[in-house]
């Protein structure tokens, strides 16, 4: 099995790994790693679960391999500071089993610092990359405006 | 008073940290994974299975097929005694001989990841002789179809028929008659995180230990024991977080039972954790039913008679240890289950064919129930020009019609059917909406509005899997533990996938006992340490583990005040606990610390002869009373494109009645959550197989699920009738939103094409076949 050695930053730390070619980047950031925040609901790139931050852009970790992101700069859930989004996701129920939290807040937040003010047809339209099974969606989407208001958005 | 508040959940935070624990997240030393062999053929025999060259890849550990586990596990057959004449064909953890579905392991390869498992699943050389495959039931049940089972003489799995009246005298007599056939599509549940599970054996102890991501661990504790011949008290599930379940989570499947049987056989910790395409192919499905409805009326629009056939696309087998019975007996008894008629009749037929195995996913059955009859009564309507919410209303079961047992024999206590019709009118302008409806006909734009009604039959009482010989338990149990501080820790039977239940107990203990939210904490999905309950299936959780955990804090409160008594000689009648202090009229005399102190450690203070237990056990077990039934409408308004075919909806409201609410703001969520998912039974969601009983979907960009985009706002309101039959009073809430979505979404779709002279009764309602609905392909 061929493997590639990568440096990266994760979380802030530089990290070396030798790494199969084939491993995406999200299994290595969840098994290799330890940063279990980011989630797997499909490995083909179509429900967001698996969403992270290469070089500050919501990308999806299965579709991208860990020798893709040789070089750069990535983040997960586990280190955000969006405590405001936390708290109104957590005040307005806006998770029930969590799966696709980490990948809903990362798209979330990056949506409101590209737009401080969405609408709430904006934010379903941009949260439409991340599948969720138990929500009605209805309290994320509460969530998201109720901090981009509280923001001054 | 906690309950009835807006609690968030305590977990959420966690989970919101992205410090979860799902089960994926879980490695242990020495852990193996995984991967599966699995059929290509819906139906074939297995000539051959080749291990060698799977077996030599490095980082193999072993390759097993049925043979290979013959002796270390048991075969099953799904029988219910309640339903004795139904067919109950011998399963195995991986096939032997013949494969039934495509999907259905032959081979499991253990390796030391899951992607060299994967290449020597690659590697494992199967010869298969394919046999031809039955994919619809009325193909199924032909004379000259094949036979599925060798046991079977034909592929009707379970015939039966529900009557009262006379229906047959009631449809020659009735002025005017309605009829549809309706097609419901095969889904599923698709929890985002897919099943998992990590199974751990020890040898020298003959102990199972499972993390598995699932419903009901006590269930799965039964059956792990049982199959695999395990002593009960040496196997233990613990559930982890769950990443939503939905029903698909409390059923054996075969896979995760495969891999017990690997960490037993190899005596290391193994993995599995299904992928997207497995989960497709091989999850519990739900719903494929056809169904020929009839509905008659007087002039008046009095409903006089329901006739209903349900022709039900079973799976391969029967789905253990449940059986696959439920959705078809749910719609024989409850389509038209609202309204007051005297005549009924409905016939099942249930075919087992080339496809995974059907089961229980949310809301069993209702959706079919509720949209076939709300449909019925819509066209009804129609033909006799009445207006359907009035037609409604007038039909409505209301007022003295309760106590009832329906016509399909469920019992209604009470249902508020009425009310809940005339909160929701408040919620929307009918006659703006029909106004406005008219001026946009004008201008090509079709807008449609569909009412579902919707009863909910939740809370499932012991008696029908008791009857049925299930080791199910349709009970709950809970176990208060005062610790020395004071704090409480409440272990319950029921489980939390994210509804909730763990903070509507922890409200529930916090108002009996009358110590703070934040003394205590509720401890679930582990069948070593929880008292033995059923989980959390069939909107079961607040009504029976949220009564259990009522009974135990009385018991708990009676204690601690008799202790507090005994110590200031007084009466502990006089007593109260407020806010974790001993009370009596207002004045504090001790903290429930101090008691708890003293209960742990000076036990001698104690006066004899009172209860002073501080960790109690109380059960909440129902007798003669099947379900508690919760009820509803929705109204939804949709708008169709009459050139794509696509369906876009607009509004969407639930008035719901599910009794007692422990907590409002966990209740409107789920119920939303119920919707959506109704949402996208109704429009989008459908596991397609070709004739051959290949599966055409088998990924998100073919499977499609609702997403936010196109979800509307969904409002939610509530009536509250507490059931009588429990002291807390609450039914069950969680499907209620899946129960009712598809009928006022068919019935919106429906209303929006009227005036094209079209109609629809095929679901989900894609834009093919709306488009050839409407003539234009
Ligand atoms: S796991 Fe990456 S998009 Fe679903
Ligand atoms: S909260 Fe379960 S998938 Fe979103």
């Amino acid at each position: 099995m061929k493997t590639l050695r990568i440096s990266l930053t994760v979380n802030g730390e530089v990290v070396e790994r030798e790494v199969p070619a084939r491993l995406n980047l999200v299994d290595f950031l969840r098994h290799d790693l330890g940063f279990t925040g980011s989630h797997v609901g499909c490995e083909q790139g179509a429900c967001g679960a698996c969403t992270v931050l290469v070089d500050g852009e919501t990308v999806r970790g299965c579709l991208l391999l860990a020798v893709q992101a040789d070089g750069c700069k990535v983040e997960t859930i586990e280190i955000m500071e969006f405590e405001d989004l936390r708290a109104a996701f957590h005040r307005l129920n806006a998770l029930q089993c969590g799966f696709c939290t980490p990948g809903m807040l990362l798209s979330a937040q990056e949506l409101l610092q590209a737009k401080p003010k969405p609408s709430r047809a904006e934010i379903r339209e941009y949260l439409s990359g991340n599948f969720c099974r138990c929500t009605g969606y209805q309290a994320i989407v509460d969530a998201v405006e109720a901090v981009a208001r509280a923001r001054g958005g | 008073m906690s309950i009835g508040a807006e609690v968030p959940r305590d977990r959420a935070k966690r989970l919101l940290l992205g410090r979860g624990r799902y089960v994926d997240d879980i490695s242990l030393p020495r852990m193996l994974h995984l991967a599966f062999v699995r059929s290509p053929y819906a139906h074939a025999r297995i000539e051959a299975v080749d291990c060698t060259d799977a077996r030599a890849l490095d980082g193999v550990v072993a390759v097993l097929t049925a043979a290979e586990i013959a002796d270390a596990v048991a075969s099953w057959r799904a029988e219910h005694k309640l339903f004795p004449a139904m067919a109950a064909p011998e399963q195995f953890a991986l096939a032997r001989d013949i494969v039934r579905w495509q999907g259905e392991a032959v081979a499991v390869v253990v390796a030391d990841s899951r992607a060299v498992a994967e290449d020597g699943a690659e590697l494992v050389a199967v010869t298969w002789h394919e046999l031809v495959a039955v994919t619809d039931a009325k193909k199924a049940l032909e004379r000259e179809a094949p036979v599925l089972h060798d046991d079977m003489d034909s592929n009707l799995a379970f015939t039966t028929e529900v009557a009262s009246g006379n229906t047959k005298a009631a449809f020659e007599k009735a002025d005017h008659v309605v009829e549809e056939h309706f097609r419901f599509h095969r889904h599923s549940g698709v929890s985002l995180e897919p099943r998992g599970i990590i199974a751990e054996f020890e040898p020298s102890e003959n102990r199972l230990t499972v993390h598995q991501s699932h419903q009901t661990p006590h269930q799965q504790q039964d059956l792990y024991a049982r199959l695999l011949s395990l002593p009960e008290h040496k196997v233990r599930v613990i559930c982890p977080d769950v990443g939503g379940a939905f029903g698909l989570k409390h059923h054996l499947m075969a896979d995760e039972l495969v891999a017990c049987v690997a960490a037993k056989l190899l005596a290391r910790p193994v993995k599995f954790i299904a992928d997207r395409l497995e989960s497709f192919l091989a999850d519990i499905h739900c719903r494929d039913h056809e169904v020929t409805a009839r509905m008659a009326f007087s002039p008046s629009g009095e409903i006089l008679a329901v006739e209903v056939d349900d022709l039900f696309n079973a799976g391969a087998y029967g789905q253990y240890p449940r059986t696959s019975i439920a959705e078809g007996n749910q719609i024989t008894r409850l389509t038209g289950a609202p309204y007051r008629h005297e005549h009924y009749t409905a016939n099942l037929r249930m075919a087992f064919l080339n496809k995974s195995i059907l089961g229980h996913i949310r809301s069993v059955g209702h959706p079919i129930a509720c949209a076939v009859a709300e449909r019925l009564v819509d066209m009804g309507a129609a033909k006799l020009g009445l207006d359907p919410i009035e037609v409604r209303r007038a039909n409505y079961l209301h007022g003295d019609d309760f106590p009832r047992t329906s016509v399909g024999g469920v019992e209604f206590e009470y249902l508020s059917l009425r009310g809940c019709l005339d909160k929701a009118l408040t919620m929307i302008d009918v006659p703006g909406f029909r106004e406005e409806q008219a001026n946009l006909r004008a201008k090509g734009i079709y807008r449609g509005l569909g009412v579902g009604t919707f009863v909910e039959l939740t809370a499932i009482g012991p008696e029908y899997y008791g009857q049925g010989g299930q080791h199910i338990s349709a009970q709950e149990t809970c176990l208060l533990r005062l610790e020395a501080s004071g704090d409480v820790r409440c272990y319950t039977g029921a489980t939390d996938q994210g509804q909730g239940i763990d903070t509507g107990i922890q409200q529930v203990v916090s108002d009996t006992l009358g110590v703070p939210l934040a003394a205590i904490e509720v401890i679930s999905g582990d069948s070593a340490l929880c008292p033995v309950g059923g989980g959390s299936w069939g909107s079961r959780g607040a009504a029976l583990a949220g009564e259990a955990a009522l009974r135990a804090a009385n018991t708990l409160r009676r204690n601690i005040l008799s202790i507090a008594a005994g110590l200031l000689q007084k009466d502990v009648a006089a007593l109260n606990i407020e806010d974790g202090t001993v009370v009596e009229a207002g004045i504090s005399h001790m903290t429930v610390a101090e008691v708890a102190r003293i209960g742990h450690f000076q036990p001698y203070a104690i006066p004899d002869g009172i209860p002073a237990d501080l960790t109690v056990v109380e059960r909440y077990a129902t007798k003669d009373r099947l379900f508690l039934a919760g009820n509803g409408v929705q109204i939804a308004t949709v708008e169709v494109d009459v050139d794509t075919g696509i369906v876009t909806p607009l509004r969407h409201l639930v008035v719901h009645d599910c009794g007692r609410i422990l907590n409002p703001l966990l209740v409107r969520e789920q119920v939303r959550g119920g919707v959506v998912q109704g949402i996208g039974s109704a429009l989008y969601e459908e596991l397609r197989y070709d004739d051959d009983g290949h599966l055409l979907t088998g990924s998100f960009a073919d499977y499609l699920v609702p997403m936010a985009g196109e979800m509307p706002d969904i409002e939610v309101a509530h009536l509250e009738n507490p059931t009588a039959t429990s002291e807390l009073g609450a039914k069950g809430a969680g499907e209620a939103g899946t129960a009712g979505a598809v009928s006022a979404i068919l019935n919106a779709v429906n209303d929006a094409i009227a005036p094209l002279e079209a109609t629809i009764a095929e679901v989900p309602v894609t834009p093919p076949r709306l488009l050839k609905a409407l003539g234009q392909i």
